[in-house]
């Protein structure tokens, strides 16, 4: 999960902060073919929350340095498919035992070569601490056999075989396993990060397309990489290098867009998105990217347990909400109405296959039928909450939605508002939250497996409506064990239909990437992740 | 003299104190438990939460949190921030630029503000006056955004005499026009104060005595007027400078100056205690610095005011 983009803005002004999609790594796709260009591409960007770690940054602009510094054993093309990045191959014969080889002569831009070893410490390392914010990926995510949140020294089952070769075990079999290694956690670490892993976060030193300039990493101005001269993998860099420049605001990294002090902004701030496309013409780039929005009801409030009643309820609610409307009027068509439970842009997406899915559509009359049969059982009274955090921009399409469902089943419905993210997340984890509340997830790997396993599952990590379904769960795990893509999809289309029966969450609509660039820059091309794909860019 | 001084900076040892409890007390309250927001909407595990708990010290009960970082603080350490960057280095980093940008806009108050007010001053009611008056007025009646927002539209994009943002290092040329967004707002009062004040010292016996004396204007204005007159005008002046130094968080997210304000905000949506407490507590030691230079400022300029022990 990746977090937020340009955090933080004015007073009152603009609020972006913890906007708090979680989120997705790693590149870029596209074979750079042609010939480089020299200029620096600057970026709109913001300063990292944690030190440049592998195994602690989850979020956007940590990870689209590290991202640019660093070639994992595979990486993402603009429309969600994978390559080989450091990686030969990736192969397994029962998708729980996994054979990774490595290509040959591999150098870190310091000189030390790309080997096993290299992945391997660096795995385990990240796997041994749960005060890393990724260790999860090695139990949650994907399940490493020996993966525990307890963590520990070398627990994972990982064999280096020689140089160049080394196996990973999985606690169950799972196909997409090549997917998920894009992710940033999966990067490789030369040997001397384990000697001072605070200083590595100062200046990271890695085996991808560019390596830090020599002005570094200026704290809360500037970072600045340039092309790596010993990495000869698909992603050469097409520029002369990136200058990743901080901006408080969106808003004020859209001005300088506008005055090409900057040549890429990729999320468009909210008060521009009605002038964007006129101010940019065709630099402006709207497109769907791999982020799905909800809210969820947790079973313990009153009448929406999962039984028939609260079934009723949910699809009540779930028919009373007019998306077209709200994603039109709010958010200026830049969201998507909902089709399903993951995104267009992953791979296998299919609604039509989804059974169920009408459960979506605006229909007062159905809505209030659907809410009259709830009633019969046992009578409803009170206030339907949805909650929201409040520095986040939310206020407007909550509104409209309680408005919706207010309007429609003639109960009384308002949006709650929690001052910050933080506390909304406490209540929600300890589950003392009295309301819905507003849940969002961006993809980490282009799977569907990713948002299913993570959310939907029985017991899963991030579960926060504490849904259990051994249907749902048993073809999810069949899905994941599929030998091929198509038969996956299929499984997980299918599974999805518990969802719809059920809704654990009542999906509102996908996002969107709004972003634009400069006239200076050429070759300009955003992916499935949302991340503008950095090393194609030309300029100059 | 020198027993005032020491007795205003004695006095702000309490304040200190009492900012430093109050401030902690308050972020303390806050609701929520910024270790999940460091997750988004994924949910950490219990062992997750406890080991970033125990590593920030969030575990602890809060006097022991309170005495913990003051006992740091006294040390001259401000702390890290969650991120674990040294709190030191972020003040050290973003002060010198907030300082520079205040500065300035105080010195375009200062030169402009009471340059308007003066000739307002001296020709009462004339063109010129009124003039003053309307615009100084429509710009203290805009919301500072607005103004800010429309500064940088105009000469920032449309115009292109200044660069809409600031730059890498922040240099002075950049922030001329955010130094004039916030200059603008406090120039209003600046102007009438010395419109007003001018006028006063103007009937005053003295002045009529120097050009009885066959002083001429150019030296009557300057010396005897105008010195006299800007006693309530350094109050203002000097207070806005504090005000300029500790909120100017909506205008350096604007011109995205890399500066305090932004600072805090970004500190505040974290949860970040020790930032929060340590930007917070510098800020109320400026401020207390500010007012008792303003206090000695008066001095220097009527003779007659004097500092008791």
């Amino acid at each position: 999960m990746r977090i937020s983009r340009i955090a933080a803005a004015a007073g009152g002004v603009a609020v972006a902060a913890a906007l708090v999609l979680s989120g997705c790594s790693s590149d870029n796709g596209g074979n750079g073919g042609g010939s480089a260009s020299s200029g620096v591409v600057n970026v709109a960007w913001s300063e990292p929350e944690n030190p440049l770690i592998p195994a602690n940054t989850n979020e956007v602009n940590g990870g689209q340095v590290l991202n640019n510094m660093f070639a994992g054993l595979v990486y993402y093309k603009a429309d969600g498919s994978w390559d080989y990045d450091a990686a030969e191959s990736i192969e397994s014969e029962d998708y729980k035992t996994w054979t990774v080889k490595l290509k040959a002569d591999q150098k870190f831009s310091d000189g030390t070569p790309v080997n096993a070893e290299s992945f391997v410490n660096a795995w385990q390392w990240a796997a041994a601490d749960p005060e890393l914010l990724n260790q999860w990926w090695f139990i949650d995510a994907i399940a490493f056999e020996g993966g525990t949140y307890d963590g520990g020294e070398n627990t994972l089952a990982l064999e280096v075989i020689d140089e160049t070769t080394f196996t990973v075990e999985l606690a169950e079999p799972r196909a997409d396993f090549p997917v998920a290694l894009g992710y940033t956690v999966f990067f490789p670490l030369p040997e001397v990060f384990f000697e001072d892993p605070e200083a590595f976060g100062e200046a990271p030193i890695g085996n991808g397309p560019y390596k830090l300039g020599e002005d570094g990493w200026v704290h809360g101005e500037s970072l600045h990489l340039v092309p790596n001269e010993t990495y000869n993998g698909p992603r050469k860099a097409q520029n002369g290098g990136l200058n990743f420049k901080v901006y408080a605001t969106l808003d004020a990294a859209y001005a300088d867009l506008l005055s090409d002090n900057v040549d890429i902004v990729d999320s468009v701030p909210t008060s521009a998105l009605a002038t964007f496309k006129d101010d940019l013409g065709d630099r402006a780039v709207e497109q769907a990217s791999a982020v799905f929005q909800s809210f969820t009801i947790q079973p313990t409030l009153e009448g929406f347990a999962y039984d028939e009643e609260g079934k009723l309820r949910r699809a009540a609610i779930s028919h009373a909400i007019n998306r077209a409307e709200i994603t039109e009027v709010i958010f200026q068509g830049t969201r998507t109405p909902a089709e399903d439970f993951t995104s267009p842009v992953i791979a296998g997406f299919d609604p039509e296959a989804v059974e169920g899915s009408e459960v979506m559509e605006f229909d007062p009359e159905k809505a209030k039928e659907l809410w009259a049969q709830a009633d019969a059982i046992r009578p409803w009274s009170g206030t339907f909450q949805l909650a929201y955090n409040a520095d986040g921009g939310h206020q407007e399409w909550v509104d409209a939605t309680v408005n919706s469902i207010k309007n429609v089943l003639g109960i009384d419905a308002v949006g709650l508002p929690y001052p910050d993210f933080a506390g909304l997340r406490t209540e929600v984890n300890d589950r003392t939250i009295k309301s819905a509340f507003r849940t969002g997830w961006q993809f980490d790997f282009p799977s569907a497996a990713n948002i299913l396993g993570a959310l939907y599952v029985t017991g899963s990590g991030s579960n926060d409506a504490d849904y259990s379904n051994p249907e749902f769960d048993k073809l999810f795990r069949a899905g994941l064990a599929a030998i091929d893509q198509d038969e996956q999809s299929d499984l997980f289309n299918q599974s999805q239909k518990y969802l719809f029966e059920d809704l654990p969450a009542i999906p509102l609509w996908y996002g969107s990437v709004t972003a634009g660039y400069s006239t200076l820059v050429d070759n300009v091309e955003f992916g499935w992740d949302s991340w503008p794909i950095l090393h194609e860019i030309t300029k100059g | 003299m020198i027993w005032y001084i020491v007795r205003r900076l004695l006095q702000g040892i309490p304040v200190f104190f009492g900012s430093t409890f109050i401030i902690f007390t308050m972020v303390f309250a806050m609701p929520g438990n910024p270790v999940l927001r460091m997750f988004g909407d994924r949910t950490p595990s219990p062992q997750q939460i406890a080991a970033l708990e125990e590593k920030f010290h969030l575990d602890q009960p809060f006097l022991s949190r309170y005495f913990l970082y003051l006992g740091d603080v006294l040390q001259g350490d401000l702390g890290t921030t969650y991120a674990g960057q040294s709190v030191n280095e972020i003040l050290a980093r973003t002060f010198p630029t907030t300082l520079r940008l205040a500065l300035l806009a105080v010195l375009i108050q200062l030169i402009i503000g009471v340059l308007a007010g003066l000739i307002s001053g001296l020709r009462k009611g004339g063109i010129f006056d009124n003039a003053t008056l309307l615009i100084t007025l429509v710009i203290i009646s805009m919301p500072v955004f607005v103004f800010a927002f429309v500064a940088q539209w105009i000469f920032g994009i449309n115009l292109g005499w200044f660069r809409p943002t600031v730059g890498a290092g922040a240099p002075w040329s950049d922030l001329i026009l955010p130094a004039i967004v916030l200059a603008g707002l406090n120039m209003a009062y600046v102007v009438r104060l010395t419109r007003a004040s001018v006028i006063e010292t103007n009937q005053n016996d003295f002045v009529r005595m120097a050009y009885g004396k066959g002083l001429s204007r150019g030296r009557v204005i300057p010396v005897h007027v105008l010195r006299n007159s800007m006693i309530p005008v350094t109050t203002n002046l000097a207070a806005d400078f504090g005000i300029l130094i500790v909120g100017a968080t909506v205008t350096e997210g604007i011109f995205n100056v890399p500066g305090v304000g932004n600072e805090l905000f970004k500190a505040i949506n974290r949860h970040d205690t020790p930032e929060i407490v340590s930007i917070v507590t510098i800020l109320v030691i400026v401020y207390v610095l500010v007012n008792i230079a303003i206090d000695l400022l008066y001095g220097v300029l009527d003779p007659r005011i004097r500092y008791v022990k």
